[in-house]
């Protein structure tokens, strides 16, 4: 069964979204997502300074058997990309929801996060894809 | 029946197994009307005995003429071992190893290979080999607007010092995808890139510069002002080179201060016969950091279960089998046997062959160049320093003097009206080390006898 | 095969050896170099320094590590690995066409372009379409010829807002990806339960920006699309055409063609279909043919028949034409061995291809299915090839079609195509192709059922296969992660 910490909000593609108390949000993949690209190796991220719509391809995960395009939940900017996941991609592995953390994001819109899953109905979603 | 083996007691007891009661009945899902009772159009079967009769007697019927074109496909010694070894069934029958266990041959022979091919350009990286020579220049430009992050113009500098096939091949491959080709003139005098020219592209974005060394008229470029024009101007330098020239020319790994940044180019002369132009081999190298922007497969070293060396395919999530729609390019059967052979040479023919073959090359051409200048009514269209090639130009149109020359058994070169009528009669030569003193004499006489025949006329 | 190793070339060299014998000899005569000292290289390249003898060892050596048709049956469903004829090989290497350049005159090349001009000929006859170019290098490079012709035949017309291509899900990686080169974009559409393309989601699916539909038929589930008059009809009224990916031709040899189930353009594998070597991984051959309104696009050159004898037709000739796809003429000597294999077969032999490989897939299945596998379309007919799912076998045994095709290896077959078609879970999928015996297919079949009866009593022997081959599994993770991809003499490396 995958964690889907109660704390964060998420998109259907299987993204999370952290909000932080300075008003930017920090994003990464899900442990559904991880667990179904497995041992990555390699992680391709955004340059800070990028401004994303919500939806926007804006990273890759890599493993063996799959390359995904990871989608942006939110409208923003980026302020700072995961710089350890160059050398250590399987940190998304063993650690999706903390050092795997891909991305530091301005949110153009305050309230954007709103219109994300909550962790319940994320959690629904995976259980409907059978994960 | 040629090459099935099953006799009537076969088919009719696998027919029970399957509970069909005729072969015949294996096909009742296709819609009827759409059934074909035949290929009638098809000739006749022929026995093995019959069918080498007729190629040999069309082998016959095109012959062996003294060969003096190049222009992207050199004549060069092969030694007996390349394809003795490459045609083992082996090598010959097997598919892409993607059951690495089963395909270590295969395996351990792509990783020698791309590392020399890494050596001989100067690069880090080399993938399993492309199509040809022309493909790879197109697949280059393609990878160079992935690879260039600051670049989006899609556009790429194109000197007309390319081989003319190369850039109509990198038309038709990447113009769908929207990338533009901007022709660079050459200076008359020199027959190389026309350096004032590269000034109206200052300051503006372009995503690459493809520098092809020795360029098409055989002419060496001044590689290292070139490279540094691009790089100081956010350019990426695609060299496209002779494999062979690269035994003794600089590698493009070591153009100016930084390198080029991909290098591709013709396989073929490393082994590979002429064959009416195909199956050749195109490569690619380029430097690590760029290393999942290439197309095509590659190979790595890792370990096994028991901790033992061997080798699989990987990075195999930029190829098309997984990455569809995404993939680098949509490559998948490459030139793996033509890379089989290209090894073999290279291990056979070693740094010191590879060296005495480029330098016997430029030698020969030299050679032939100082004999037809001998000859009334020829002269040099280019002067300075090239490989194994050269223009010259005649005083009379050049059609009617190759087609003489054919009748004595001489394919004089490369009429370049087609594709530079700027330089009025003039013809690409080449020689290289398969070519004796007699055979030179015999071009020159040919060529001479010819004018006087043109010139009669 | 013994579970043996060999060195690296480069382990075997030692400076200053060479095989002399294959170098030009000095030239003391010759003229002083024009090459200046800016311009020459400063390092030898890393190439081999060995004898002739170990360079020979060394390469045998190798060849005896790879399971080949030659040595080892060869099930690669989709990829057709029947018997490549050594005529093939033997006849396209006299030394006439080896030589010949690949720009002397069409006048010295009459004899091998009589050949390519019959080989386009039977092509058209096989396939049913009004022209063929042989110019592609191999299947996805066919494929990009096939779908730039249809953008060209469209922008002809004026209609520029089409570029769309629809390809099912089971399609090959290829297709999508050759869409994208072509600047296209990819729509996906289901197949139903039994394999046949969706035609509610099709009609669904077309429309003004339709350019086309790729198709596989027999699709890539191996099954035959029993659809494919309706499907047709709905691409060609919606302003679409049909391209069909030949990577199954072989299984519809003298049965039914393409150009009569109405498709407008098809690319054949002829290092599949007709029995070119696959080499390890290329070269391949994937000559297009076209319908009537296609042809004026054709990739050049193309063979055309002048007078009595025969030339390449370039850009003056067609002026419509996508343009080159090669330097020069495409893989000839590919094309050469397609041509002795289709003359050896004879209408008789082409025909009998298409049977046979059905015949084996259908056997092959029968036998599977009594022994108690579960078949991707168990109540379709095979086609060339099948589908067995291990996915119950993957819940209760906890085996997968990767262990299952490892430890095909330890019994001396090859594996068959694991993981693909995607649609189908813990896939394997199995070509035997016609030119394979009996006694053949029937010891596959009990190496099959020895490993079923292992998974369930002894799974491990699944789990660690291979057992008898040079190396066990391998670490892909390490592979891709720590990128090892090209030897480097011990001293740099400690130099770093």
């Amino acid at each position: 069964m995958s964690q889907v910490p109660s704390d964060l909000k998420y998109a259907k593609s299987h993204e999370w979204v952290r909000a932080l108390p300075d008003g930017t949000v920090e994003i990464g993949i899900t442990d559904h997502a991880q667990h179904a690209l497995g041992d990555l190796v390699f992680v391709e991220v955004p340059e800070a300074g990028r401004s994303l719509q919500a939806g926007d391809a804006c990273a890759v995960v890599e493993s063996v058997k799959a390359a995904s395009d990871v989608y942006s939940p939110i409208a923003g900017t980026v302020l700072e990309a995961n710089a350890a996941l160059a050398s250590a991609p399987e940190l998304i592995n063993q650690d999706c929801y903390g050092k795997g953390w891909l991305m530091r994001v301005q949110p153009a819109d305050a309230g954007a996060l709103a219109a994300l899953l909550p962790a319940a109905d994320y959690q629904t979603l995976l259980a409907a894809e059978g994960g | 029946m040629p090459f099935v083996p099953h006799t009537e007691a076969d088919v009719r007891e696998m027919l029970a197994a399957i509970g069909a009661p005729t072969i015949e009945a294996l096909f009742d899902e296709i819609p009827p009307q759409l059934r074909i009772q035949g290929l009638e159009g098809i000739p006749t079967a022929l026995s093995e005995m019959e069918i080498g009769r007729l190629m040999s007697e069309r082998a016959r019927q095109d012959g062996r003429p003294l060969c003096f074109i190049g222009a992207g496909a050199y004549e060069h010694h092969i030694p007996s071992a390349v394809w003795a070894i490459t045609t083992r069934g082996e090598f010959y029958s097997a598919y892409t190893p993607y059951q690495a266990e089963a395909s270590q041959g295969t395996l351990q022979l792509i990783y020698e290979y791309q590392s020399m091919m890494a050596s001989l350009t100067g690069m880090e990286v080399s993938n399993a080999s492309l199509y040809d020579g022309g493909s790879s220049v197109a697949e280059a430009a393609l990878m160079a607007v992935r690879a260039h992050r600051k670049s989006r113009s899609l556009r790429i500098l194109m000197p007309t010092t390319v081989h003319p096939n190369y850039r109509k091949v990198s038309i038709t491959t990447a113009g769908n995808q929207g990338l533009r080709f901007e022709t660079v003139p050459y200076a008359r005098d020199t027959g190389c890139i026309d350096a004032a020219a590269l000034a109206a592209f200052d300051g503006e974005d372009i995503t690459a510069m493809v520098i092809q060394q020795p360029n098409f008229f055989g002419r060496l470029e001044d590689v290292d002002a070139l490279t540094d024009w691009a790089h100081a101007r956010g350019i990426f330098v695609i060299a496209v080179v002779n494999p062979t020239s690269l035994a003794i020319l600089k590698p493009p790994g070591e153009w100016g201060t930084k390198g080029a940044d991909i290098v591709v180019g013709e396989g073929q002369p490393l082994g590979v016969p002429l064959s009416s132009g195909g199956p050749y081999f195109g490569f690619l190298t380029t430097r690590m950091e760029y290393v999942r922007s290439m197309p095509g497969r590659i190979v790595g070293r890792t370990l096994d279960l028991e901790g033992r060396e061997g080798f699989t395919l990987t990075l195999q999530a930029r190829e098309q089998h997984i990455r569809r729609g995404k993939a680098t390019s949509n490559i998948c059967t490459n030139q793996g046997l033509l890379m089989t052979a290209a090894t073999i040479y290279m291990t056979l023919v070693g740094p010191v062959g590879l060296a005495r073959v480029a330098e016997a090359s430029a030698a020969r051409t030299s050679e032939l160049l100082a004999a037809l200048g001998r000859v009334p009514g020829v002269r040099l269209a280019f002067d300075g320093p090239r490989f194994h090639e050269a223009v010259i130009c005649l005083d009379r149109p050049v059609a009617p003097v190759l087609r003489q020359m054919e009748a004595a058994g001489v394919l004089g070169g490369l009429d370049l009206a087609g594709d530079y009528p700027e330089l009025g009669p003039a013809l690409l030569v080449c020689a290289t080390e398969t070519k004796t003193s007699a055979d030179i004499e015999r071009f020159a006489t040919a060529l001479g006898s010819a004018l006087k025949a043109v010139r009669a006329a | 095969m013994s579970a043996r190793r060999e060195k690296l070339i480069f382990e075997h060299s030692r400076p200053g050896r060479g095989a002399t014998a294959q170098w030009p000899g000095p030239n003391p005569d010759a003229a002083p170099s024009t090459v200046p000292a800016a311009l020459r290289r400063r390092s030898a390249p890393l190439l081999p320094e060995v004898s002739e003898l170990e360079a020979v060892r060394h390469f045998t050596r190798l060849s005896q590590l790879n399971f080949s048709i030659d040595t080892h049956f060869y099930p690669l469903g989709s990829c057709t690995m029947k018997y490549n004829p050594k005529a093939c090989n033997q006849y396209a290497m006299l030394p006439e066409f080896l030589g010949r350049h690949p720009l002397a005159p069409d006048s010295q090349g009459q004899g091998f372009l009589t050949c390519m001009f019959e080989l386009q000929e039977m092509l058209k006859e096989v396939t049913g379409m009004r022209a063929v170019s042989l110019n592609p290098m191999a299947g996805a490079h066919g494929e990009f010829a096939g779908v730039a012709m249809i953008r060209a035949y469209h922008r002809a017309r004026g209609d520029l807002a089409r570029n769309e291509i629809i390809v099912p899900e089971a399609a090959h990686g290829t297709n999508p990806a050759t869409a994208t080169m072509c600047g296209c974009v990819v729509r996906e559409i289901p197949v139903d339960a039994e394999g046949d393309v969706d035609l509610v989601a099709l009609a669904a699916a077309v429309g003004p920006n339709t350019a086309g539909i790729m198709l596989t038929n027999p699709s890539t589930l191996g099954v035959f699309e029993r659809k494919i008059p309706e499907v047709a009809r709905i691409v060609h009224e919606a302003g679409g055409l049909l391209y069909y990916d030949g990577a199954n031709l072989n299984a519809i040899l003298g049965k039914v063609r393409p150009g009569d189930m109405g498709f407008d353009v098809i690319h054949m594998n002829l290092h599949k279909t007709f029995s070119t070597p696959h080499g390890g991984g290329g070269p391949g051959a994937g000559a297009v043919g076209v319908s009537q309104r296609l042809q004026p696009f054709l990739p050049i050159p193309v063979v055309g028949r002048d007078g009595d004898g025969y030339r390449w037709l370039s850009e003056a000739d067609m002026p419509q034409s996508i343009g080159r796809l090669s330097a020069f003429m495409g893989n000839a000597g590919v094309l050469l061995r397609a041509y002795i294999y289709m003359r050896m077969l004879g209408h008789e032999g082409m025909s009998r291809v298409g049977e046979f490989a059905t015949l084996n897939a259908n056997y092959v299945m029968a036998r599977l299915r009594a022994a108690g596998f579960d078949l991707g379309y168990p109540t379709r007919r095979a086609s060339h090839e099948f589908i067995v799912t291990l996915r119950r076998q993957a819940k209760e045994l906890n085996v997968t079609a990767m262990d299952f095709a490892k430890r095909l290896l330890d019994f001396g077959f090859h594996a068959p195509t694991t993981y693909f078609p995607l649609l189908v879970p813990e896939c394997l999928l199995i070509e035997p192709t016609e030119t394979e015996s009996r006694e053949t297919l029937d010891a596959f079949i009990e190496a099959m059922i020895t490993i079923l009866a292992e998974a369930n009593e002894d799974a491990q022997k699944l789990k660690g296969a291979p057992w008898t081959m040079p190396v066990r599994r391998l670490d892909d993770v390490r592979a891709a992660k720590q990128l090892d991809l090209a030897w480097k003499p011990p001293t740099a490396t400690l130099s770093g």
